[in-house]
């Protein structure tokens, strides 16, 4: 019994938290945007301005209204370096945009652990706090289970780097910042291909992740086409990854002279750590997931030189845009450098922003209205972000930008000649 | 030839395991109950070795004891916190309470470090030993986990069957009633295993990651899961069933990859392990208890 | 009448349905007049899942006292299992209500085949040795899971375990493609069907302990050799226990599954099996109800806390470690004994100064 009575315990106190979420819930999403831009002087004028629009226009030239952008992503367990740094690049945009004084964002980040269970708890979270327009999930196990959940709903959802071409599919008012998967996967062999990278390639991919397996699975296809020789195919899973040199020994053991590593820096950089150790040294490419590989601290940098990969973003570029994104960033992350998760996260919020400015949105128009509006103008525009230049979205909502291929030379990218 | 890189490759991730699973044994023998927080007390020493050696720039033997010290403590904190109050209930809630203090190491260890990854320097500084032309490589990693598994095994069995601590110990894990009935203090014994256990996590954790370098709050996880699955494969309890656990394991899962099916791997390692057990249903070096009316 | 109800096996059961059906009818209400929150209303069917999953377990952990740690492995089997059958039948049974109650049964009898052929071997071994082989059996089921492929075209369905998947007819769709899981679900649960199947697991589980060989099998968990020497036969109870838990926690997979547009095999990992048992011990060990109430309370509580943001999931683990302190510590039991004696003390005087 006693037992019982802790449990009723604890069920009171949920109950008192849903109470308080349930009755607080104005006072919380005025309170939201002290998080979320932590520039004070907005904290104050955030509850006054829905009230007292028009006398505040005087002050704030363009206060054009507010749209609250919501985002799910694991910022807890295994995936959530990912996660979190996709969310820090958001809140840096939405600092810059909101400090703009035109439009302002709110924003809000739920926790959704990368599972697609948690997603659809995350995203009713994001629902209930009165969310107007889904900034995505992180990684697409999560969006494949929310995506046709925000199509039903009508919100606009673009997804940072959730990458399977399912995602894209679910409707049109989903939308993807990064490559597709078998896309990417494909180009990387085109590539491989005309660029004579290698004779023959080993791969070593995650057979427990669905983006590893779209690009290992677009890039055998369009390698097979190809006639590259493909000696040696690895994968590892997310229980066994701890020890990964077997896979390592395996591509030395069959004689390649290229490996393609459709993986994450995480493992990656295990990778060549290791196969430095055993004195293997093909030459290593990766794909988008590969950025960040420079970021890992601890990691020497000269085991990545010469490391060949296709990404949208460079954190060592001189570009002032990516320059002043890198320091925000590093300011926010305790040093960190930001790297394509960040990038596209940051991407996401710019051009949504970009979408409502040219829209003339204000946030008080219904979902369907902000929605039939987003999707028209992602029909058309052009955007210009970290993460490439023109970049424009076809009718399926998959994004097209060129990925540039560098080679890490003394520890930054450099095009590939 | 490639057949010997292998094996070296399996033996090395398999004395990882079985340091992990040594201290697993020790705990589960005498104060019979799964510690899964094990795991993660590994992920912290690793943790701590790290900050000494790349924040305070000190040599590598003092960010091994700084991490001893510290996940000693930690061991017996927990111990003293979460486990004491439940001594004598059954194991089950210990069990629970184990996993609810899981989570809150590896929340713990994201909210301090982050849970960027980091790569961890090993600590081995001499170069490896290349064989048959540079077609068998033994890093210096792998002499030194061999060697560590085999002394702390050497180390442990000397101390259990030999201390007066080491016998009190014995004698708790076989009739803890009885030790006590003999003057023997049941509870700081079982601290005293906690805090070993503890100790001999953070040798494992320094030794995981340097042969796996990546570092993030959830290294710990699944080579604790892997380390327990090792240590009920060669006898949950004994000391050297741990260590020929570990290295088996090590090795199977090294061969299924290289030689069956890379995909199928972790279904063919948990098979074989199913298998044996079914033959020595105590494990390889398990003591078959007859049970008494 | 009046001696059943003073049975207190009995009450309590009737408690159960009680406050089972008290709760499904103000939920129901709400959720129709549309007075519940998003997030709410997108966790009664997930509860009703985990309500089940970890009554069944309850079944084998707290009456036959077997330790499992796979039994999400049965959950990801009925899951599976569900969402390939509604798939199936998506163009022979249009009425979605009728398709969830053969998807479940589906689930339910797959899971429970698997759990009778690993219940031969397996069932030989004890305790923790228990324990680890359905650990194993759960990491092995994962591990097939995310190479499984599954398709339908005009030619029926296709499966295979290679990563090249399938090749499909012009038309085909895939239901299951490797580590992505099952995408493109027609979502049929719904909050009523949870219900009735838990009212389904209540009514079954609760039977079988009440039962004449529920007694036995309470007995086995007290004492397996005393109970063998007056002629229960162990092992035929416990592969019983063993084989029912299974068919209900794939009917929950099902009902879990058929909740999501998309699910992945990872879902059934360790960490769900781990989670369903803290259910069962949080809730009592053998204690029905106590596992209905934990499995909600435990499952909302994470949610609940999503305003904690960064820190949601080390006050979950605190709370978590503190709740077990408090159920289970010898020194709390004493006290909490000592406070109900008073107190129902003070309940004895007030009855007698009363008459």
């Amino acid at each position: 019994m006693k037992k019982l009575f802790s449990l009723l315990l604890v069920a009171a106190m949920c109950i008192m938290m849903f109470a308080g979420c349930g009755t607080k819930a104005p006072a919380e999403t005025t309170a939201a945007p002290v998080e979320t831009t932590a520039a004070p002087a907005e904290t104050t004028a955030a509850p006054a301005e829905t009230t007292a629009a028009p006398d505040e226009t005087t002050a704030a030239p363009a206060a054009a209204g507010t749209i609250k952008i919501g985002m799910s992503g694991p910022l807890t367990g295994g995936a959530s370096a990912y996660g979190i740094a996709v969310k820090t690049g958001m809140e840096i945009a939405v600092e810059e945009i909101n400090a703009l004084g035109g439009v302002q964002i709110e924003f809000m980040s739920q926790d959704d652990q990368a599972d697609p269970t948690m997603a659809v708890d995350a995203y009713n979270a994001l629902k209930d706090w009165g969310m107007q327009i889904f900034a995505g999930n992180v990684t697409s196990g999560a969006a494949n289970a929310v995506a046709p959940e925000t199509v039903a709903d009508g919100f606009f959802n673009l997804t940072p780097s959730a990458s399977a071409e399912s995602i894209a599919l679910a409707g049109s008012n989903v939308f993807q910042m990064c490559f597709t998967d078998p896309n990417q996967g494909a180009a990387a062999a085109e590539q491989v291909s005309s660029n004579n990278m290698g004779t023959s390639v080993g791969v070593i991919y995650d057979s427990s992740d669905d983006y590893s397996t779209g690009l290992y699975n677009g890039f055998m296809k369009r390698a097979t086409e190809l006639g590259i020789q493909v000696v040696c195919e690895m994968s590892f899973t997310s229980d066994n990854k701890s020890d990964l040199s077997t896979q390592v020994t395996k591509c030395q053991e069959m004689g390649a002279d290229l490996v393609f590593l459709p993986i994450y820096y995480t493992e990656a950089a295990q990778i060549l750590t290791i196969a430095n150790k055993m004195g293997y040294a093909p030459k290593f490419f990766g794909c988008d997931g590969m950025d960040g590989i420079l970021g890992v601290e601890g990691f020497n940098t000269e085991l990545a030189e010469g490391l060949l990969l296709m990404t949208p973003f460079d954190a060592t570029s001189s570009d002032p845009a990516v320059a002043s994104f890198v320091a925000k960033f590093q300011d926010r992350m305790n040093g960190l450098i930001p790297n394509q998760f960040a990038a596209d996260g940051y991407d996401v919020i710019y051009a949504i922003y970009d979408a409502i400015t040219a829209a003339g949105l204000t946030g008080n128009e219904s979902t369907e209205d902000i929605t039939a509006a987003m999707i028209a103008q992602f029909g058309s525009m052009t955007v210009n972000g970290l993460t490439g230049a023109s970049m424009t979205w076809d009718a399926n909502g998959m994004i097209s930008k060129t990925p540039a291929i560098v080679v890490v030379e003394n520890g930054a990218y450099v095009p590939m000649a | 030839m490639k057949i010997l890189q292998y094996l070296i490759n399996g033996i090395s991730i398999g004395s990882v395991y079985a340091i992990i699973a040594l201290g697993y044994t020790m705990v589960y023998g005498i104060a019979k109950m799964l510690n899964f927080a094990h795991g993660d007390v590994i992920m912290v020493g690793a943790y701590v070795s790290f900050c000494v050696t790349n924040y305070l720039g000190m040599p590598v033997i003092v960010s091994i004891l700084a991490s001893v010290v510290v996940c000693t403590v930690l061991g017996i904190t927990i111990e003293a916190l979460a486990y004491k109050p439940l001594r004598g209930t059954p194991s089950l809630a210990v069990l629970i309470t184990a996993i609810g203090v899981s989570y809150f190491l590896q929340n713990a260890a994201q909210l301090i470090w982050s849970s960027s990854p980091k790569n961890f320097t090993s600590i081995v500084t001499f170069d490896p030993i290349h064989l048959a032309d540079g077609r068998i490589v033994i890093t210096g990693e792998v002499i030194i986990t061999i060697l560590a598994s085999v002394v702390i095994m050497a180390g442990l069995t000397w101390f259990t069957s030999s201390t007066r601590i080491g016998k009190a110990m014995r004698a708790v894990s076989e009739d803890r009633d009885a030790a006590q009935l003999m003057g023997i203090n049941v509870n700081s014994t079982i601290s005293t295993t906690f805090a070993i256990g503890s100790a001999l996590a953070a040798i494992a954790g320094v030794l995981l990651c340097s042969t796996v370098p990546t570092l993030q709050p959830t290294t710990g996880s699944m080579p604790g899961i892997r380390a327990f699955t090792a240590a009920v494969f060669g006898g949950i309890g004994s000391i050297p069933g741990a260590m020929l656990g570990g290295i088996l394991l090590g090795i199977i899962e090294t061969f299924s990859k290289a030689y069956l099916s890379h995909q199928f791997s972790d279904a063919i390692v948990f098979s074989v392990l199913i298998i044996i057990l079914l033959v020595k249903p105590a494990g390889l070096l398990g003591k078959q208890v007859q049970e008494k009316v | 009448m009046k001696k059943l109800l003073t049975k207190k096996s009995t009450r309590m059961n009737l408690l159960t349905y009680l406050l089972v059906t008290v709760a499904f009818i103000v939920m129901q209400t709400l959720a129709s007049n549309d007075m519940l929150k998003s997030s709410t209303k997108g966790f009664l069917i997930p509860v009703c899942s985990y309500i089940v999953l970890a009554v069944s377990l309850n079944l084998l952990v707290g009456v036959c006292g077997e330790l499992s740690l796979g039994h999400a492995g049965f959950m990801g089997i009925g899951t599976f299992a569900g969402i390939i059958t509604a798939a199936l039948l998506a163009d022979v049974i249009p009425n979605g209500t009728v398709r969830l109650a053969a998807a479940m049964i589906v689930g339910g009898v797959i899971a429970g085949i698997m759990g009778f052929l690993i219940g031969i071997p397996v069932l030989r071994l004890r305790g923790d040795y228990l324990a680890i082989v359905t650990l194993a059996f759960g990491e092995i089921l994962k591990n097939v899971i995310s190479n499984l492929y599954v398709g339908m075209d005009s030619g029926g369905l296709h499966m295979t375990l290679s990563s090249g998947g399938l090749k499909l007819a012009e038309g085909g769709v895939m239901i299951v493609s490797g580590p992505r899981g099952a995408t493109g679900v027609t979502k049929l649960s719904t909050f009523a069907a949870g219900f009735v199947l838990i009212l389904f697991t209540l009514f079954v589980v609760q039977n079988l302990i009440n039962s004449k060989e529920g007694r036995a099998i309470r007995a086995v968990r007290d004492n397996r050799i005393a109970a063998e020497s007056v002629g229960i036969n162990v092992t035929a109870f416990r592969m019983k226990a063993f084989v029912v838990s299974a068919v209900l926690a794939g009917m929950a997979g099902a009902l879990f599954g058929l909740n999501y547009s998309s699910i992945t095999a990872s879902k059934f990992n360790f960490n769900t099996s781990i989670n369903i048992l803290v259910f069962v011990v949080l809730g009592g060990m053998g204690n029905i109800l106590g596992s209905v109430i934990s499995a909600t309370v435990l499952y909302i509580l994470p949610e609940a806390m999503r305003g904690l943001k960064d820190y949601r999931m080390i006050i979950y683990a605190v709370v978590l470690i503190l709740v077990m302190l408090f159920t289970w510590s010898p020194k709390m039991t004493a006290f909490s004994a000592r406070i109900k004696e008073k107190i129902t003390g003070l309940f004895r005087k007030g009855e007698v100064s009363h008459e």
